[in-house]
């Protein structure tokens, strides 16, 4: 979001040719951004191939970057890690979409009705706050190395993200419009089609984004802790086998999948609520 | 909360019941969920008899008697030490560079991808190559709490120094404002609603982390005396583990928001002001 707009503030300037040359007027800004930033991953994977080269860290520690891109190259092409991708996927997309569909049932449920509200919130500021990664016993001891282990992490780390956000969403509803809407005979559901839902949406898909992060932070935890097949179990035979580039580009593939996530969600929240004042703000700008 | 609306509340309605009442019925609020919890806990494990589900007074008999002796000095407040290590550490990292980032366009546009990228890469999975790096070590542990924790806090302390009032630089370049006292009066202060927000985050990262960094290699701390119970079938002890985590985590949470109130309460106060209350 923000870096959107960023980009659509230094867009501006070309498109803006203020006077004949409009040069002198940007030169104390930078140039381009995405070659500045190009320029800083070059500079960052230079950096990264001439350490261990020099010798300033031992390679068997960090291997130089043009190792671990070559065993990422080689990786891509066998089954087992799309395998392993796959897996992560599914148990993330799983893990997200149990959190999201019981977060939403229950937050509005219990957000619009107060007593509810009121009888709960102790019980929730209590749960909220254990760390997921309490449950990693509990989970073994349940399910063993199954991916259900996982899943129980995830689900219940994202859930309290997404839950709250429904809450806060619910509560925002203006009561204006849930008033106008109640006098011009708009019934239980129209009410909550037309003016609850719109009303929560950016809340809930805010919940959805932080959900989403938490739910792969914890997907990866329990592979690589409990051992449940995907990246983050391979991670953990890569290291116990002593294969430091596989780490690193294993690791370099769980990075790319978290910008996957991160960028998806966004994309997803700007197309959901494009009707919203804070999207539709960005684009005129 | 309960005894500040309690006055004013009986103050308005009289028709409403008195301030014993409203008193009561707010603490009734409070407990009765987690009493019927407890109680559904109970008969269940009563009922199931799973091994693995040890009534409630089990736990917390077992709780007192694991972690009332020695073990909190040896693995509960080292850890805890750790943790807060860890997290001061990120803190003060991310605002740093957060400054910096913030002010300067031109760095945060050449970092900005690279920043990305790291911020994407799931935290956990730094522990076995920080292992492989440092060893397991208190430093490992401290630079795994680091290296999680310190994302958010940047991110958001860039955000919030980018988003400093125009016209308070503008006034504060007219009265010559500027060094040190610049940096703490406008910069940070304008800034430390989102730094907050980012700091707490971070916390809860940070606990994660200190959990996992103790799981996967150590052989002492919290995480590790917890896992070690699991693999010895000790499930009384466990549950004690898993309900000391929480309580750790909701402790936390709470001495959290505590600061937070402190903090921001120049910021609550001006929000307070502008809604017109």
């Amino acid at each position: 979001m923000t870096t959107d707009a960023a980009k659509a503030g230094t867009a501006r300037p070309p498109a803006h040719p203020s006077g004949a040359g409009g040069r002198p007027r940007v030169a104390g800004r930078p140039p381009n951004r995405a070659l500045l930033g190009l320029a800083g991953v070059v500079g960052f994977l230079l950096l990264w191939e001439a350490v261990p080269r020099l010798g300033l860290v031992p390679a068997r520690f960090l291997p130089p970057v043009s190792e671990v891109l070559a065993t990422l190259g080689t990786r891509l092409v066998l089954p087992e890690f799309w395998t392993a991708v796959g897996d992560t996927v599914v148990t993330w997309g799983i893990g997200l979409g149990i959190a999201f569909a019981a977060a939403g049932v229950l937050g509005f449920v219990i957000g619009s009705v107060p007593v509810l509200r009121a009888f709960t919130s102790s019980t929730v500021e209590f749960l909220r706050p254990i760390p997921s990664v309490a449950l990693i016993p509990l989970a073994i001891l349940l399910y063993g190395t199954d991916m259900a282990s996982t899943l129980l992490l995830v689900v219940y780390a994202a859930f309290w993200q997404i839950y709250i956000q429904v809450l806060y969403g619910v509560a925002d509803i203006d009561p204006v419009a849930e008033q106008t809407a109640r006098s011009y005979g708009l019934g239980r559901l129209a009410r909550l089609r037309y003016v609850a839902w719109p009303s929560a949406l950016p809340y809930i898909l805010t919940g959805l984004r932080l959900g989403a992060a938490v739910a792969l932070i914890l997907t990866i935890t329990g592979q690589l802790i409990i051992g449940t097949p995907g990246l983050g179990q391979q991670i953990a035979i890569a290291k116990n086998s002593n294969a430091t580039a596989l780490v690193y580009a294993l690791i370099i593939a769980t990075g790319a999948l978290g910008v996957a996530v991160n960028v998806g969600v966004r994309a997803l929240e700007r197309r959901a609520l494009r009707w919203h004042a804070s999207v539709r703000g960005e684009e005129i700008v | 909360m309960s005894a500040a609306t309690t006055p004013a509340r009986t103050g308005a309605g009289a028709a409403k019941p008195g301030g014993a009442g409203r008193t009561a019925l707010r603490a009734l609020q409070i407990v009765l969920l987690p009493i019927l919890l407890i109680g559904l806990w109970w008969a269940a494990s009563i009922a199931s008899g799973v091994y693995y589900l040890p009534t409630p007074g089990e736990i917390a008999a077992t709780f007192v008697e694991v972690w009332g002796s020695q073990r909190l000095a040896d693995d509960v407040l080292p850890s805890v030490g750790r943790l807060f290590g860890g997290f001061a550490l990120g803190t003060v990292g991310g605002v740093g560079l957060g400054i910096v980032l913030g002010l300067s366009s031109r760095i945060r546009a050449v970092l900005e991808p690279v920043l990305e990228f790291f911020r994407a890469i799931p935290p956990p999975v730094l522990v076995p190559l920080l292992m492989l790096f440092v060893g397991v070590n208190t430093t490992m542990k401290l630079a795994v709490i680091v290296s999680g924790c310190i994302w958010p806090i940047l991110l958001n302390t860039i955000e919030g120094v980018r988003a400093v009032d125009p016209v308070l630089i503008d006034t504060c370049r007219c009265y010559g404002i500027r060094g040190r006292r610049w940096l703490t009066t406008l910069v940070l202060r304008s800034a430390s609603p989102q730094i907050m927000a980012g700091m707490r985050q971070g916390l809860s990262i940070a606990i994660i982390l200190m959990v996992i960094s103790e799981m996967f290699a150590s052989s002492s701390g919290l995480g590790y005396t917890i896992i070690q119970f699991q693999r010895t079938f000790a499930i009384p002890e466990m549950w004690s583990g898993i309900l000391l985590l929480g309580l750790l985590g909701f402790l936390l949470s709470v001495l959290f928001g505590f600061a937070e109130r402190k903090v921001l309460k120049w910021y609550n106060g001006v929000r307070a002001a502008a809604r017109g209350e």
